[in-house]
């Protein structure tokens, strides 16, 4: 593999950038594999990687339909936080913000992760309250998040609506440092390039039709480039992953929702920081580019389009000029959608399923970009020893029958 | 902006519509007998079709439950039948 550096950028720009290498191979599959994961997203590559480098597994296929990270990780606005509440899930989400803060040096790709930290801004003293709640909470678990005062967050988000008769004027809320976005796209190839190098086949344009299994066994899967055969299968295909199981008479607690963003023509840097505004439900940052980048609620008809509808487009924007008034003079440059896939208590499912050697990450509806490394190493372990790490057997599909559910929804009561 | 169909109103707008459940999930009875992973299944556990989907839906603003019958990738409505004249 080539190494990236100053120097080789430099090297490469004097013949012109003309004699870069590809960065992953272009591969086909073979027959059989040790393990197969479905799905070129974010939590599939990087769960390729990981069974590589983590547990030396590398006759490893990543199956993907289309080109890698061309579902929701190549969608989504890039918000990474670890300022969950229960302690399940804030060991999981901070195991992936901790990968994700060496992930540029440990990958040799620049991932762009921008620490430039979140408010998750109230404008109730109700939601205050939750934000002590919330703050509390990550406290005791060890993980950065403060509460901020009204006059920090007006100095933090200066352009944030703040006169007199302002609809939802910012009382505070909660601060985590750490957090902040990373480079989508970044995020997807730098973990396939970094698993291709180690051995792993990357197939674009294979999509899974059936999944095999024999005697309880998983066998294979068949492809529309054939049958392909392992013993071990991953699964981490998002929004597609109920039809997956459903092959096998398995049933999730899954709906398909859309979930829309936006981004703005760029402009001259003017938010330095990721706002979560809980009064309108929007959130918003700004793109190293200089775009705003900005999203809020789900669209409330279940779907498997990947496009979104007007009410909530309606919401989000007014949502957004309502906070900061000075935006709506902003031509708006794109739009569009992704099929995310909604657990009823928002959190993800990982662990086994159906035959054995079969396995599955899914469920991370709205907030899943900021757990990829986690999900990643999560189901490479399941993968390659057939048990749960300890951090990923909380959310075991178990839990449903249990009644043991991690209800972040309640818990944090934010949407990503 | 998409309308729906509720029987009773006719085409109204998406805004005063709320998703239920998939249809076909009878409660599992009697309850002594249920066993966790029955009542799990029936509480939480779907298909989330890809196509076309029987759903039951809310109208809100006039309180029925019906039944609609829906393209899930085009947003096509196929349906909408009172839950009566469905289960008849
Ligand atoms: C608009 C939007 C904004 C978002 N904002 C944020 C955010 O700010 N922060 C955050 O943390 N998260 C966010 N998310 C959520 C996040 O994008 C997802 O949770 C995450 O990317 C899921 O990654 P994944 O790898 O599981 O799924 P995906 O990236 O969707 O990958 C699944 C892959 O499986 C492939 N596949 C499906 N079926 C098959 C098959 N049969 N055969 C082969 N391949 C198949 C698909 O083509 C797809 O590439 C957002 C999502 C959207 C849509
Ligand atoms: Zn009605």
């Amino acid at each position: 593999m080539q190494h990236y550096s100053a120097l080789s950028l430099l090297k490469h720009g004097i013949s012109s950038h003309k004699r870069w290498q590809s960065a992953w191979r272009k591969a086909t599959p073979k027959k059989a594999y040790e393990a197969i994961i479905i799905g070129g997203g974010g939590h599939g590559l990087a769960t390729a990687y990981y069974l590589a480098k983590n547990h030396g597994i590398t006759n490893v296929a990543v199956l993907e339909r289309g080109w890698i990270g061309g579902g929701n990780t190549g969608r989504n606005t890039t918000v990474i936080r670890s300022n969950y509440f229960y302690p399940e899930s804030v060991a999981l989400y901070d195991l992936a913000l901790r990968l994700y803060e060496n992930l540029s040096t440990e990958l040799n790709y620049n991932v762009m992760l921008s620490q430039r930290g979140m408010l998750i801004g109230a404008h109730t003293p109700m939601q205050m309250e939750i934000c002590q709640r919330i703050a509390n909470a990550m406290q005791l678990n060890g993980v950065d998040g403060e509460l901020m005062s009204a006059e920090e967050a007006a100095k933090r988000v200066p352009l944030y609506n703040s006169n007199e008769n302002a609809r939802y004027k910012l009382m505070g809320g909660i601060w985590q440092g750490r957090a902040g976005i990373a480079r989508h796209d970044a995020v997807a190839w730098g973990y396939a390039r970094a698993a291709s190098d180690l051995g792993v086949d990357i197939i674009e344009g294979c999509e899974v039709t059936d999944i095999l299994s024999k005697n309880g066994q998983v066998a294979g899967v068949e492809t529309n480039l054939g049958e392909i055969r392992s013993d071990t299968i991953g699964i981490a295909a998002a929004g597609a992953t109920p039809g997956l199981t459903g092959m096998l008479g398995v049933d999730l607690p899954i709906h398909t929702y859309a979930l829309q963003a936006f981004v703005s023509e760029p402009v001259k840097p003017c938010l330095d920081t990721v706002l979560l505004a809980l009064g309108t439900g929007t959130y918003v940052s700004q793109s190293d580019k200089g775009e705003l980048v900005f999203g809020g609620g789900l669209d409330r008809v279940p779907t498997h389009g990947q496009k979104g509808n007007l009410p909530v487009q309606e919401e989000v924007i007014s949502g957004l000029l309502e906070m900061f008034p000075a935006f709506g003079q902003l031509k708006l440059l794109r739009q569009w959608g992704g099929v995310v896939d909604v657990v009823p208590d928002s959190s993800p499912i990982i662990g086994p399923i159906g035959p054995e050697g079969l396995f599955i990450n899914c469920g991370w509806g709205t907030g899943g970009f900021k757990a990829i490394p986690a999900g990643g190493w999560l189901l490479a372990h399941l993968l390659a020893t057939g048990e749960h790490h300890d951090i990923s057997r909380p959310f075991d599909l178990k839990r449903f029958a249990e009644g043991r559910l991690i209800d972040e929804a309640a818990g944090s009561g934010i949407a990503h | 902006m998409q309308a729906f169909t509720c029987p009773f109103c006719g085409h109204r707008d998406e805004t005063e519509f709320h998703f239920v459940v998939e249809a076909g999930k009878p409660r599992p009875e009697p309850s002594e007998e249920v066993s966790d992973e029955k009542w799990a299944a029936y509480l939480h556990m779907g298909k989330a079709p890809k196509g076309e989907a029987r759903e039951i839906w809310l109208h809100i603003t006039c309180g029925l439950y019906f039944l609609m019958t829906r393209d899930t990738v085009t947003r096509d409505i196929l349906s909408s039948e009172c839950l009566l004249e469905a289960s008849e």
